[in-house]
């Protein structure tokens, strides 16, 4: 099934760079005809309002969260679906929050970590992608079939025995011991692999010829055509590693090492039910995610097409 | 970016051929070379961990014993195989595994067909429709503990305004594992989205053209080629998202604890309370070697059934 994901539907034909609306706007001399819709007004009426509909479903209860963290914490508690409180729209909670000075502290440290095992994991996969893909050396078959396999394993039966390992390490309550474990990332070896097997190797025996070794061949040549895959593999892992929350959670108990998502938890434990505090801290923790979405919004789109999940 | 792309996906047309090298010799070398970064991680920090929880399976370890266990056989996995909380939390995750892959994989679908439209505002429909991906656990709990509450949320309260008595989401048996279910399709939709989406794109123009031709309507056009050139994708999503199902745990963890009466339990949850909060990691361990197995029978079956239908 997997086998063919990346081999695009029309071999051979360079796919068009140009925005595909306006393609069809021009074959077909002024009437936007669609593939799936036709040219009828009604569908495009409905499908209008389908979409507004999902879309405000799936808003409401972000915008309720947004909503709650600029309320007062009497109004945050009031039970009903008043958008307006009653008391007025506050600052206070987001006041509290940045008063607990914690947060540039988890902030920071969900950056450096994020940052860290996205470039550890991305060097450490392509270069193993890259020697499965292309070299023949002993083992390589059922290294791989085991990698692969890996992929089943669910990280939570990893736990216990890893937590176990960081205290005979002596790596407990440090960078380390979040960063290193969060490295190992067989399915992204598994997508590069993939995107490598589809490289044609004309372009690395033309480097090779001109005098390039190995390590050459696959920075200057390879590396640079597979720039898409690459940072479809960052976004997955930074995104991942942002949001995970059971092996910082159980790996660090120093709150100067903590991350957002386990810090942010801590504030949830610690004063109760207070609504609109934990709103304002859910919002300012989901925030840098959300920016760097709408900042690269097309990148990511297109990059989720380039790991061939997508593709057929 | 595009300009880059375009050549490797032309390349990934013509050149898909198994991998045969040119010089055998200096490649082994190279070949480890640069496996071996990968190696080091994946033995230390995957391997290895599983042989410690594998043996730890056949000990009576346990948190509180300062790693002196000794060897009980099969003793944990007879008792695991024996112990109907197993079962039951299995079960559980089966029930939730089946509850939301089902809208998980159909609203992915139906979100994907109407933003393919082309229909002005694609930046907010995809903005929508992943947002909710890009959010923590932590966050996700926040929100929907808030919407969820009985008798102060927002959803009760909305129910009320259209005459419904307001129903116990977290809080009753007949309904926290669909409230549950709902939590994870809004949380996690994004990403299938994603990947239909993408998976529209490669179609090419030109079958909808012939199709349109031979006088083919919208609907005719929906059930003749794009659900038929969608079918791999499908597969592809329904069996990463099955496996995603079965390993959940977060979500269920900070919203229900598992319960109410343990009815929304699943089986990691089952295996966490048994290694950390009784401090039996030897049967933890057991456990969760019994549920690894389930996943990979699973896993396999789903494979097998499904690039049978391919065929």
């Amino acid at each position: 099934m997997t086998t063919q994901t990346l081999s695009p539907r029309t071999p051979g034909k360079p796919r068009s760079t140009m925005p595909r609306e306006v393609v069809r706007r021009r074959r077909y001399g002024g009437h936007a005809w669609h593939p799936t819709l036709g040219t009828g007004l009604l569908p495009r009426v409905l499908t209008l309002l389908a979409l507004a509909l999902m879309a405000v479903v799936w808003l409401v209860p972000f915008g309720w969260g947004v909503d709650t963290s600029f309320k007062s914490e009497v109004d945050a508690s009031a039970s009903g679906a008043d958008w307006i409180p009653k008391a007025g729209f506050t600052l206070d909670a987001y006041r509290t929050i940045f008063g607990q000075g914690n947060l540039p502290v988890w902030a920071l440290n969900s950056i450096v970590i994020a940052v860290c095992v996205t470039a550890l994991t991305v060097a450490v996969s392509a270069m193993a992608a890259y020697a499965f893909s292309r070299t023949l050396f002993r083992g390589r078959r059922v290294l791989f079939a085991l990698i692969v396999a890996s992929i089943m394993v669910p990280p939570q039966i990893l736990i216990v025995p890893l937590f176990r390992q960081m205290l005979a390490m002596n790596l407990v309550d440090t960078y380390a011991a979040v960063i290193l474990p969060q490295v190992v990332a067989p399915a992204m070896v598994f997508i590069l692999k993939k995107f490598f097997d589809g490289i044609p190797r004309e372009l690395e025996e033309a480097a090779r010829i001109d005098g390039a070794g190995s390590f050459r061949v696959f920075w200057s040549v390879v590396m640079p055509l597979s720039r898409p895959i690459l940072a479809a593999v960052a976004i997955f892992v930074f995104i991942n590693t942002w949001n995970n929350f059971l092996w910082p959670f159980i790996s660090t108990s120093d709150p100067q090492l903590m991350t957002l998502p386990v810090g942010l938890s801590t504030v949830k434990d610690s004063t109760g039910l207070q609504n609109a505090q934990q709103s304002a801290a859910s919002i300012l923790g989901s925030l840098p995610l959300l920016i760097i979405f709408m900042l690269f919004q097309r990148q990511i789109v297109k990059s989720v097409a380039t790991t061939g999940l997508g593709g057929q | 970016m595009a300009s880059v792309s375009t050549p490797a996906r032309q390349a990934a047309a013509g050149s898909r051929r198994p991998a045969a090298t040119d010089r055998p010799r200096s490649a082994g070398r190279t070949g480890w070379l640069f496996a071996t970064p990968f190696l080091v991680f994946f033995t230390l920090f995957l391997v290895v961990p599983l042989g410690i929880g594998l043996w730890m399976s056949f000990t009576d370890s346990s948190l509180t014993g300062h790693g002196d266990s000794t060897f009980v056989g099969l003793d944990n996995y007879t008792e695991a195989f024996g112990d109907s909380q197993v079962w039951e939390t299995l079960g559980n995750t089966v029930w939730f595994t089946v509850l939301s892959t089902v809208p998980l994989v159909i609203i992915s679908l139906v979100m994907a067909l109407l933003v393919y439209t082309g229909m002005p505002g694609q930046w907010l429909w995809r903005l929508s429709f992943f947002a909710s991906h890009l959010l923590p656990v932590a966050v996700v709990f926040q929100i929907w503990n808030m919407l969820y509450q009985p008798d102060r949320g927002m959803l009760n309260a909305v129910l009320k305004a259209v005459g419904i008595d307001g129903i116990g989401w977290l809080t009753d048996e007949k309904y926290a594992m669909w409230s549950i279910a709902l939590v994870t399709l809004w949380w996690t939709v994004g990403f299938n989205f994603l990947l239909y989406l993408a998976a529209l794109q490669a179609i090419p123009d030109h079958l909808y053209e012939a199709a349109a031709l031979d006088g083919a309507g919208a609907w005719r056009r929906l059930w003749s080629i794009t659900l038929p050139q969608l079918r791999r994708t499908t597969a592809l999503i329904a069996v990463l998202q099955v496996m995603a199902s079965l390993k959940v745990f977060d979500q269920i963890y900070l919203l229900t604890k598992g319960g109410p009466n343990g009815s929304t339990r699943p089986i990691l949850e089952y295996i966490y309370d048994t290694g950390f909060t009784n401090y039996r990691l030897g049967y933890a361990s057991a456990v969760s070697y019994v549920f690894f197995g389930v996943i990979i029978i699973l896993s396999l079956a789903q494979l097998k059934i499904f690039s049978r239908r391919e065929d």
